[in-house]
């Protein structure tokens, strides 16, 4: 443990994991609204296929994405443990709600910025631009994500991606 | 005792932008001598002048004072109502706004305009002074209680405003004997105003209806002067200003020559004003009060005066200004009320069956509960409605501008103006109406000189109409010009690639061109009509709002513009449907009926395609199950159930699985954290929690009609698949 002797410079960071296809993914814990359980959305017609639909947030309409899918991942059946995070997107305008299906919760940490650094390119088929940084939480290596790029960005990205595989 | 004002300026502003508007409609209709109009142009000049003296925009209240003097003089008969004299008010009106603007936004205007314009204004004053000082002092009934004669150019002193609450003499404190009080201090002219009195039948002789403005002309202090007010602080409205701060105002009024009535609501008039004090207080000694000015002039405004009062004390009454923030909350809030609402009848009615001796009341309850919720929603969203006066009042002003400077001579009808629609489609409308009608006005209307050449009368017309039909309102914007011209569009739209020559099309077909987005029939920009906004964009604009807008035109006689319009974009009555196990809704006005269909009556088309015959219409069928790809297979139709609706001026026939409920719902957004999907317009929340598309009618019908002409532009999508690439072919 590194003593918080300079607490400006080094600023600790919470961020939320959840595991998608066994490997580690962040989220800031200050993006994340609140984690439910799945429950069916309503379908959206003619909408790329990582859109699930749109679900009724106490009276707001946000809508749900299979992070998955939108990674171009192998999709697999929701189980018992799939939750649904709800994260607030800055958009291009405004700030809004929306909602991504991951297989599983992990975990919660604080991670000094000492122990985030850039992320490589990396040519495993997910699209980089996805990633915010790499940072290593108790030895293990988790992916941050940049979540106002993965909601913003057009949905020719995705199809390019699949194009690639 | 001080009050921030600052808080309350943008009343003052967003009050005075009504009153502009006010002025602006008036001063157009000023053609005959009403006097009506002229009143409630002066009033609304003389608001805006008080306020922006509170404020200390003395900006303002100098330039609208002159306004306000000519308004006046217009009112008395004093002055008649030229064409000069009408165009110099309504460049004063803008140049009033743009001070107004200047004040809002903090910056300061010196616009060489106003400069202009105030000097155009002093001219007009001083064109027949003589007239106008023999009658000066009948603005002002001048009660002196000192006997002395006035010194006029007394500086040192204060200006008392007195307004006494109306229960003043139960508390048993009596005005004269304060006012008295204060000429022990110095010198006095009182202005006692009458506009708050009722009239006789209304009166009650307990309750005080004067207030008084008080020139003080003494050395005494302030606290002097407030020390005479002490025992009815509570129960009075006092202000007390130095005279030095004012000695502009107050020299102007004390200066017989070259006063005019400042203060209206200091209105004299004196018979009322000396019965009113006799009423409410018999002590009161007649001789006391000595009226200088009670001329026969003053007969004749006291019968308007009374009229005009009561009505302005019934508006106050009858009204609140809410922060629509507020109002929006309010809606918000009965929209969820209205889901939890249907949720739990939904529930009652599981429990129906239910053996519970609770069950029975529980029921009657929620019937109960929703003829209320219904009601309470219903009340709600009629504070939004505002009658459609608020857009049209813009026009006349627009089009006596334009037709100026074209040279054309336009008469402006309106009809309609109450109609009521509500506030966010309001303010949406404005500009496309505005791009209709100066389109109209530049491309419709010929100049005296072709209308006459064609047999019809020197001035034409442009007829403005709203009205409610069904769940719409219909705009109508219909002038008697040259009409469309067909061949002129068709050359236009094939050089412009929109049409090939091999294409049939009706004279409607060629109308609607102008609609296409890269049309404009005028080639050279002028500003009027060519400011790079095209008929696509109103068209656009209306159909982003649930509307939209189609023209008729006969060549010769003229055209008309018709724009129709959801009243609200808050609720909506919704026919639920299902169809592949999904449930959609489609707004209950678009629908014509639902048939149960069979094949035989369906007539393909090229293979794809297929046609109903309906009330002697072949109108396409679109199966919504396809256009939205919810199925792989298309179904053949067999027996189906069919939705025939109408959306954008076409009709077409809906294939649905099933028909479920008609419930009313509240339109929810999917762009506020999603984004706009073509073929519906909202969505909405089910009694259930669950989420149900509404249906965009006239997208959807876009959309099956693009997709059985072409091949299918997406890619299946398969509930656990990915989206395969999009292929144009």
């Amino acid at each position: 443990m590194t003593e918080a002797v300079e607490p400006l410079l080094l600023e600790t960071r919470q961020f939320l994991t959840f595991i998608l296809a066994d490997e580690e993914y962040g989220v800031d814990i200050l993006r994340v609204q609140e984690i439910r359980g799945w429950v069916p959305v309503t379908r959206i017609p003619n909408s790329p296929g990582y859109m699930k639909g749109v679900l009724n947030l106490r009276g707001e309409i946000i809508p749900i994405i299979d992070l998955r899918m939108r990674f171009g991942l192998q999709s697999r059946e929701y189980g018992a443990t799939t939750v649904v995070i709800v994260v607030w997107i800055n958009g291009p305008e405004s700030e809004h709600c929306m909602g991504i299906v991951v297989d599983a919760v992990a975990d919660t940490y604080d991670v000094s910025s000492d122990d985030i650094q850039p992320a490589p390119l990396i040519r495993n088929g997910i699209d980089p631009k996805f990633f915010e940084a790499l940072a290593t939480m108790n030895e293990k290596m988790v992916v941050l994500l940049d979540l106002d790029y993965l909601m913003n960005s057009d949905e020719q990205s995705c199809v390019d991606l699949d194009r690639l595989q | 005792m001080s009050i921030d004002l600052s808080q309350f300026v943008p009343v003052f502003l967003e009050e005075s932008f009504e009153g502009l508007e006010v002025m602006e409609s008036g001063l157009l209709n000023l053609e005959e001598d009403d006097a009506e109009a002229i009143n409630a142009i002066f009033r609304a000049a003389h608001s805006i002048k008080g306020g922006a003296g509170t404020f200390g925009f003395s900006n303002i209240t100098d330039f609208t004072h002159v306004v306000e003097t000519l308004m006046d003089e217009l009112r008395a008969g004093r002055r008649s109502c030229s064409d000069s004299l009408k165009s110099v008010l309504l460049s004063s009106v803008d140049c009033i706004r743009l001070l107004l603007e200047a004040a809002r936004d903090g910056t300061s205007c010196d616009d060489p305009q106003i400069k202009q314009v105030h000097q155009q204004l002093e001219a007009e004053l001083s064109f027949d002074n003589k007239d106008k000082v023999a009658i000066v002092d009948n603005e002002f009934e001048k009660i002196e209680i000192s006997s002395s004669p006035v010194a006029v150019k007394e500086t040192q002193g204060w200006v008392i405003d007195f307004a006494p609450a109306p229960h003043l003499l139960m508390t048993g404190n009596e005005p004269i004997l304060l006012i008295s009080a204060l000429a022990d201090l110095g010198q006095l002219v009182t202005y006692a105003a009458t506009d708050q009195v009722p009239s006789l039948d209304e009166l009650n002789p307990e309750e005080l209806f004067l207030h008084w403005k008080i020139d003080l002309y003494s050395d005494c202090s302030e606290l002097a002067v407030r020390e005479v007010f002490e025992w009815v602080e509570g129960d009075c409205s006092l202000s007390v200003l130095p005279l030095q701060t004012l000695a502009d105002e107050v020299s102007e009024e004390s200066v017989p020559n070259d006063s005019v009535s400042d203060e209206i609501a200091f209105d004299k008039v004196a018979e009322k004003s000396s019965t009113a004090l006799v009423l409410n207080n018999e002590s009161v000694e007649q001789p006391t009060i000595r009226s200088e000015t009670a001329s026969s002039k003053n007969n004749d405004d006291s019968s308007a005066a009374p009229a005009q009062n009561t009505r302005k004390i019934q508006a106050d009454q009858g009204s609140i200004r809410v922060g629509i923030d507020k109002i929006d909350g309010l809606i918000n809030r009965v929209g969820e009320l209205v889901i939890t609402q249907s949720m739990l009848g939904q529930v009652g009615l599981e429990m129906s069956d239910c053996d519970h001796p609770g069950v029975e009341r529980l029921n009657d309850g929620l019937v109960q509960l929703e003829r209320n919720t219904r009601d309470l929603q219903e009340e709600v969203m009629r504070i939004r409605m505002l009658p459609i006066s608020f857009v049209f009042n813009r026009f006349p002003r627009m089009v006596h501008d334009i037709s100026s400077k074209l040279g054309k001579v336009v008469e402006l009808t309106l009809s309609g103006e109450q109609t009521e629609l509500d506030k966010t489609v309001m303010e949406k409308i404005g500009d496309p109406l505005l791009h209709l009608i100066r389109n109209a006005l530049d491309h419709g209307l010929e100049t005296p000189q072709e209308r006459i050449a064609t047999g019809k009368a020197e001035s034409g017309t442009i007829h403005l109409s709203a009205s409610h039909q069904g769940g719409f309102i219909i705009i109508q914007i219909k002038d008697d010009g040259r009409g469309l011209d067909t061949n002129k569009i068709q050359e236009k739209a094939l050089s412009s690639g929109l049409i090939t020559t091999d294409q049939v099309l009706s004279d409607s077909d060629i109308h609607d061109l102008i609609f296409v987005p890269g049309f404009s029939t005028v080639a050279e920009v002028n500003d009027l009509s060519g400011r790079g906004v095209g008929m696509d964009v109103v068209r656009r604009n209306i159909e982003a709002l649930g509307g939209y807008v189609a023209v008729v035109s006969e060549a010769g006689e003229g055209s008309t513009f018709t724009v129709s319009l959801p009243l609200t974009l808050a609720i909506l009555d919704g026919q639920l449907i299902k169809t592949q196990h999904e449930i959609y809704i489609i707004p209950l006005l678009s629908i014509i009926e639902s048939i149960w269909v069979s094949t035989e009556s369906l007539n393909a088309v090229a293979g794809r395609g297929r046609l109903f015959l309906f009330r002697d219409e072949y109108i396409p069928v679109i199966n919504l199950s396809d256009v939205f790809c919810l199925s792989e297979t298309t179904k053949s139709f067999t027996n189906s159930l069919m939705v025939i609706v109408e959306g954008g001026g076409k009709r077409a026939g809906l294939i649905v699985d099933e028909l479920q409920g008609q419930q009313q719902v509240v339109i929810k957004s999917l762009e506020t954290n999603y984004k706009r999907v073509e073929g519906f317009s909202g969505a909405t929340i089910l009694g259930t929690g669950q989420v149900a598309l509404i249906l965009d009618v006239a997208g959807v019908i876009k959309m099956g009609l693009d997709s059985s002409t072409k091949q299918y532009p997406h890619a299946i999508n398969k509930d656990d698949g990915y989206l395969l690439a999009k292929v144009d072919i």
